[in-house]
């Protein structure tokens, strides 16, 4: 009966706030009101309470009306009168949302007392006994964020206390990633904890596996949320402090769930009811009362007594997401979540390219009638034939057939292979061409993989995401040296000449732009438009990427756009793509520039790879990459200028773009181009080095590269503008940016 | 005046041993003092309604006294046989007799209302101190709502112009009532295409009571324009401003554990009862009742303290607002004096009986009429005043103690007390259902949708002698819940169901599985009450939240709901059937009906209307009947909104949430 869960979550809400207020106090005691708290490298303070109350917590004394707030939130106890009960279910949510606003508080409590409890960065450090990882920092909320909002990573599994064993954590855990989900995990049953679990059954935890301890306690739970809704106010835009909008996109856009392992105590029980005020229900392993009308969750609240071997699947049906599972004919397990899965040097079966042995990757056009489709044939020494740690040569070559196939599509193919191979779980696969770089674990092996699965994984994912643009495809794959040899310059030359290809593309000689509406599952109002030289601004899509998913999928997010009667040559703007965003924004935005971030830019979403901004004393302007962390001389960090303009705005004077972006020809060309570009992250410039320096030589500027300030010749503007004088940086001398 | 201290017996005896009060009322304590009152050789509305048939001819409607050609009567089993002195056809005089009584029921509910406005307006501009604006959230959720400025605002400022804005309601000549601006758009539309839309109360009132004298209007079809159009004036007018006006300065109503029976009446205290609508009298009396000079005064003469009780409509406004317990509903308005326990009725206005003047003489019991509107003869007019809202109370407090200390009859108390949760309002079922941060009318929505919630019902109105008093009510409603209909309640209906315990959480047992899910969850009993029969306009809220949160169509009358007033008596009642009607809604009477079955009239009102897009009227005197006409309407609306298969379970894709709204 819901009466009791109700009961129980009010209870454990006052105990969390009582225990919260406890704390604060001693905290005041300790370190004063002045002292400054927060979760590392965050725009949002303190996520949640600055989300759903609009309060920015800076300092210890700044949670005292937070607190305050809980106290108030805290219903009266059910307790009857004549035997009968008032209505509990307002009262239960909002007793649930009290505790999680106080945990918050106590969380960020923690990172003063104990600076070392929880270990920074993506990655765990088990083996000295470092894996809790607290707030995910604003770098990987955004990084990670972006998989939520292409459907990479459709939700997120908060997995609270513990399996009974470590073989069922893991089963559960995989069977996640299996399906593509991240794994929040937080609180422990009688002091052991799902990661630990995960940890002993040799599981490897962090952001990169997609499988994340937050923390040891229950109050840990607010990692997830925090993340959630820091989510909802970087790619969906919405305002701080609008607690309806930030709930109902939780609900309607990220698809979360509890599973509550092991006895739910009030405790857990406050927190369920917190996360139900997200839309998120709770799926448990005992036998707890269960909430299963519908309403403010999409389906149930409260389903109970879930076998270990349903959990995953009626998780998933509880929360009503959609979950296309790849099921690969392979010995290993499949999907995203295996994709930033590290091979260890001592865990090496077999290693391949890497600059170790040479290696190439080819995917090319061949005749229907030459092309068996599912065929694979490995040529040469296989893993059977090699000892563990030896290294082999390797050539893989697809070739595939279809009457809609066109050459166009052959790198779009060839670039999937990275990720496609990476997906398999116990394979390393870093780079693509010439330097791909394959590591096999032993424990792929010993689950019996060999070569030839890589030929079943390419033909499988190529026919289940491509198979509108082909109808054949069959895999060669070469370890014999001499036969690696003769096949790398054969894929060198089809390299280059494809190159030349979509080098030589240009706006102007292009009358069908793309359109990608692609993060409007998180954004609403944001439209991309692509045209050959400005890529989208995440990085991930490029003109001819849009075309082909338009031809596998003619009603998806890319769309066609006849670029129509070009209004604005300088600035890049024509009035099909007006109309078309027009519409596509829902009314939200008439017109927009392709090459300018000074006149009504694009939109920029919070997906962005990099932010451009004006820097008026410099006459130029400055751009940042989503990996760099510190501060730029626009006075904001990357996740402050991303807060500020993301979301589907227009925002003239800064724009999103991609990494790739910057060395295209068009790049911010309406207000002068490359050469305006005085200041960025040195290891964004030394990412893009080769293709800087080229467009360097191309602008009759050869040193340019070297023009341009980084944060090691400072972060204000008053910093680089002498370096900026020193080497003559061209900003200087062109006409006002401003106009 | 030997009457007064002498019961006189004035039903004949051979008759009244013929009657069996069991038949006549399923409220128990009811029962108890009916048959103390034929021991003590009393008559009451039970003896009296058997003791005389209805007017035959008045029952069908068929006769007019419009004019003084007249009265004419028409053949009801032959309606087109004959026509008037005029030559007015049976469904001309149906239709006007029809229009006068949905005028006389909206005029009562209008003035109730303007009473109100009026005394909001002199507490705005401070020329009452001792009532204030107690809900500011609720005056600016009000004020936004008619499109009145909040933002950056004094109170003061806002409730001015809510004010003057809602004057309108009433004195307008031209336009729409300010509320109009609540009504969901598909319905206004087929309100503006039908030529129903009010401008002003008084207008509509007015006009219809002009076009049912002799030689206007003698269209039936036209006559039954202006009088959703003067009913739509009461529900979505004057009726509502009583509501929200009543909401802001005492308070909106949320869920209270409260009591009704006549088992509240305190042999050892005071017992002052208030009867009537408006709350006005009984804010006043819960304020005079804590005095301590009261208080002094009622233990000096011997009482351990003053017990204040509600009865009818005053009784249904505080019972939810402030938990003051409920003696009982209008036909135990008699019952309740012959305990002999009550020391002072105060009466306000509507739906009190002449007789209770008669009982109360014998009875002993003080009855002060408070209003100038309603004097009665043989009772102490102490009229009210706004400006001094103590003033009447102290004095009807100050001889209620003074009959305590004269008490001469012998007093018995039925024992009976039925608690249950009281005090539904539409801010409250939007919180209980999300809590402070998600509070919508989502969860209900999507439970119909789902199917858990088949339709909700609303099962109002008044008591009437000529009916088993309750028995309709409860069974009726039981028969709902079981088939999983929601249930709404106001009025005299609402404390029926409460004295049958179904206001219990745990009458949550009695419902279908699905809304006995839904109770659960929530933690509501399956039949939510809501207050006064002002506060259908309640009810009308809800329906057009239901509608704007969406899932259920875009009209009113596309909602799988439907309302009922199985015992209903009152000229209002036939107003606020009217104008739930025209809102979209399928609504059954019991008892009877002012019309004749298969003349035209009957079927405009039984049919045409919805043909017209808006709902109809059903009529039956069969409970369960009556719950199965309800359930195969609610069912008939589910089919048309592709609800009545189960529907499988969606799943989102990423597509899904890009197409997403907001």
């Amino acid at each position: 009966m819901s009466r009791l869960v109700a009961f129980a979550a009010i209870q454990g809400a006052y105990n969390i706030v009582s225990k919260a207020e406890g704390k604060f106090q001693q905290a005041m005691d300790k370190f004063g009101a002045n002292q400054p708290i927060g979760f590392p490298n965050t725009a949002y303070y303190l996520p949640i309470i600055y989300s759903i109350l609009g309060i920015k917590i800076e300092k210890l004394g700044d949670a005292e009306p937070v607190l305050k707030i809980c106290r108030e939130l805290l219903p009266p106890h059910i307790k009857t009168q004549k035997g009968i009960h008032l209505p509990y279910l307002g009262g239960t949510l909002d007793s649930g949302m009290a505790a999680i606003l106080a945990e918050e508080v106590v969380e960020a409590i923690r990172y003063v007392e104990e600076p070392d409890f929880y270990y920074l960065g993506e990655t765990c450090d088990p083996e000295n006994g470092k894996i809790w990882l607290g707030a995910a920092d604003d770098t990987i909320m955004r990084k990670r964020g972006v998989e939520f909002v292409d459907g990479s990573a459709p939700g997120f599994a908060a997995i609270v206390g513990a399996a009974p064993n470590p073989e069922i954590a893991k089963m559960i855990a995989e069977d996640y990633q299996k399906k593509n989900l991240y794994v929040f995990m937080c609180a422990n049953q009688t002091g052991t904890s799902f990661s630990e679990q995960l940890v002993e059954a040799g599981v490897e935890i962090g952001w990169n596996t997609r499988l994340v301890p937050f923390g040891p306690d229950i109050s840990a739970a607010v990692f997830a949320l925090g993340f959630a809704n820091r989510a909802a106010m970087a790619f969906g835009g919405v305002k701080p402090g609008d607690y309806k909008t930030i709930l109902k996109y939780n609900k309607d856009r990220i698809f979360a769930f509890v599973n509550a392992f092991g006895d739910v105590n009030a405790e857990w029980a406050a927190n369920a009811a917190g996360c139900i005020n997200w839309g998120f229900p709770t799926i448990a392993d005992t036998d707890i009362p269960e909430i299963l009308p519908t309403g403010i969750c999409t389906y149930e609240h409260v389903v109970a007594s879930v076998p270990y071997d349903k959990m995953t699947a009626k998780s998933i049906e509880v929360r009503g997401l959609k979950v296309s599972i790849t099921e690969i004919a392979i010995p290993l397990a499949y999907g995203p979540a295996f994709e930033g899965e590290r091979v260890r040097k001592d865990d090496v079966y077999l290693e391949c390219g890497g600059g170790k042995t040479a290696c190439c990757e080819l995917v090319r056009i061949a005749d229907m009638d030459a092309v068996e489709d599912g065929r694979v044939e490995v040529f040469g020494p296989d893993i059977k034939d090699v000892t563990p740690g030896s290294r082999l040569p390797l050539a893989v070559l697809v070739e595939v057939a279809g009457r809609k196939m066109q050459a166009d599509y052959e790198p779009i193919l060839e670039r999937q292979m990275h990720h496609l191979v990476n997906y398999a779980q116990g394979i390393m696969h870093i780079g693509q061409r010439d330097i791909a770089w394959y590591r096999i674990g032993k424990q792929a092996v010993e689950k019996g993989f060999t070569l030839e699965h890589i030929g079943k994984i390419l033909h499988a994912k190529y026919h289940q995401d491509f198979g509108a643009i082909f109808d054949k495809c069959q895999v060669k794959i070469y370890t014999e040296k001499a036969k690696v040899a003769e096949m790398l310059p054969v894929a060198q030359a089809a390299y280059r000449v494809r190159d030349e290809r979509i080098e030589g593309m240009t706006d102007e000689g292009t009358e069908t732009y793309y359109s990608c509406t692609l993060c409007q599952s998180f954004a609403p109002t944001h439209v991309c438009v692509i045209s050959p030289e400005r890529t989208g601004l995440c990085g991930a899509y490029n003109w001819l990427d849009c075309k082909a998913s338009n031809e596998i999928n003619p009603t998806g997010p890319n769309q066609p756009i006849q670029k129509g009667e070009t209004l604005d040559p300088k600035l890049g703007n024509w009035k099909g793509v007006n109309d078309f965003v027009f519409k596509a924004s829902r009314q939200m935005i008439s017109s927009y520039n392709f090459y300018s971030l000074v006149y009504d830019p694009m939109t920029t979403c919070g997906c962005c790879e990099c932010i451009a901004a004006v820097l008026p004393m410099s006459n130029g302007i400055m751009t940042v990459n989503r990996d760099y962390a510190g501060m730029t001389p626009s006075g904001m960090k990357f996740t402050t200028l991303a807060g500020t303009i993301g979301g589907g705005n227009v925002t003239p004077g800064f724009v999103g773009h991609s990494k790739y972006n910057v060395t295209q020809r068009k790049f911010i060309v309406g207000d002068g181009g490359l050469q305006r570009l005085v200041w960025m992250p040195k290891i964004f410039k030394e990412e893009i080095r080769d293709r800087l320096l080229k467009r360097g030589e191309e602008m009759g500027i050869p040193n340019f590269i070297d023009m341009i300030a980084t944060e090691e010749n400072g972060v204000t503007e008053d910093e680089i503008y002498a370096f900026l004088e020193k080497v003559g940086h061209p900003a200087l001398t062109m006409e006002s940016i401003l106009g | 005046m030997s009457d007064e201290k002498k019961p006189v017996v004035i039903v004949d005896e051979k008759k009244a041993k013929k009657v069996d009060f069991r038949d006549m009322t399923s409220c128990p304590s009811t029962l108890q003092m009916l048959k103390k009152m034929e021991a003590d050789g009393n008559d009451s509305c039970f003896t009296r309604a058997a003791e005389m048939k209805p007017c035959p001819i008045g029952a069908d409607s068929a006769c007019c006294k419009n004019c003084f050609m007249g009265p004419c009567r028409l053949n009801s089993k032959d309606p087109y046989s004959k026509v008037g002195v005029c030559g007015a056809t049976i469904d001309t005089i149906a239709a006007r007799n029809f229009a006068r009584n949905v005028a006389a029921g909206g005029a009562a509910h209008t003035d109730h209302g303007m009473g109100m406005l009026d005394v909001f307006r002199e507490v705005v501009h401070g020329r009452i101190s001792h009532f204030k604006i107690q809900d500011e959230k609720k005056l600016l959720n009000v004020a936004a709502s008619i499109g009145i400025a909040v933002e950056g605002r004094t109170i003061k400022d806002i409730a001015i112009d809510l004010y003057e804005e809602l004057e309108r309601t009433y004195t307008q000549v031209e336009g729409e009532i300010p509320f109009m601006k609540r009504v969901p758009p598909k319905t206004l539309e087929v309100w503006r295409k039908a030529g129903i839309v009010p401008r002003g109360a008084m207008r509509e009132i007015m006009e219809l009571m002009h076009r049912t004298h002799m030689g206007v209007d003698q269209d039936y079809n036209n006559i039954v324009k202006q009088c959703s159009r003067t009913a739509l004036a009461d529900g979505w007018g004057g009726s509502m401003v009583a509501t929200e006006i009543s909401d802001i300065l005492f308070g909106t109503p949320q869920p209270r554990v409260a009591g009704v029976n006549m088992g509240f009446l305190k042999e050892d205290q005071v017992n002052i009862i208030i009867h009537g609508h408006e709350p006005l009298l009984f804010e006043g009396m819960i304020a005079a009742v804590s005095e301590p000079a009261n208080l002094d005064k009622a233990k000096a003469a011997g009482a351990k303290g003053i017990n204040l009780l509600g009865m009818c409509c005053s009784g249904a406004e505080v019972l939810g607002r402030h938990g003051i317990p409920h003696a009982g509903n209008f036909v135990s308005a008699e019952p309740i004096i012959a305990t002999g326990a009550v020391d002072a009725l105060g009466v306000d206005v509507q739906c009190i009986m002449q007789a209770l003047v008669k009982s109360a003489a014998c009875y002993g019991t003080k009855v002060f009429t408070t209003n100038p509107r309603a004097m009665i003869e043989g009772a102490t007019h102490v009229e009210f005043h706004e400006h001094d809202p103590l003033g009447a109370p102290n004095q009807i407090i100050g001889m209620a103690i003074e009959r305590f200390s004269g008490r001469t009859v012998k007093i018995e108390i039925p024992q009976r007390q039925d608690w249950g949760v009281h005090g539904f309002s539409h801010e409250y079922v939007n919180y209980m259902l999300g809590g402070r941060f998600r509070e919508s009318y989502v969860p209900l929505n999507d439970n119909i949708v789902n199917g858990r919630i088949r339709g909700v019902a609303a099962v109002v109105g008044c008591t009437n002698p000529r009916v088993k008093q309750d028995y309709l009510h409860v069974e009726l409603v039981k028969e709902l819940i079981k088939n999983n209909v929601l249930v709404v309640q106001t009025g005299c209906s609402q404390i029926a169901l409460a004295k049958a315990g179904l206001m219990k959480p745990d009458a949550a047992v009695l419902a279908g599985e699905g809304l006995q899910e839904v109770c659960e969850t929530v933690g509501i009993p399956p039949v939510l009450s809501l207050g006064s029969c002002v506060d259908n306009s309640r009810i009308l809220i809800a329906l057009a939240e239901m509608v704007r949160v969406g899932g259920l169509g875009d009209k009113i009358s596309d909602l799988p709901v439907a309302g009922a007033a199985p015992e209903y008596m009152s000229e209002k009642a036939i107003c606020i059937g009217q104008y739930v009607v025209a809102s979209g809604v399928y609504t059954i009477f019991g008892v009877t009906f002012p019309t004749v079955e298969g003349t035209k009239f009957h079927d405009l009102l039984f049919n045409g209307l919805e043909e017209q897009g808006m709902g109809k009227w059903g009529f039956s005197t069969d409970p369960i009947e009556m719950a199965h006409m309800m359930i195969d309407h609610i069912d008939k609306k589910r089919a048309a909104l592709g609800l009545s298969e189960q529907r499988e379970r969606k799943l989102f894709s990423m597509e899904d949430r890009r197409v997403a709204e907001g």
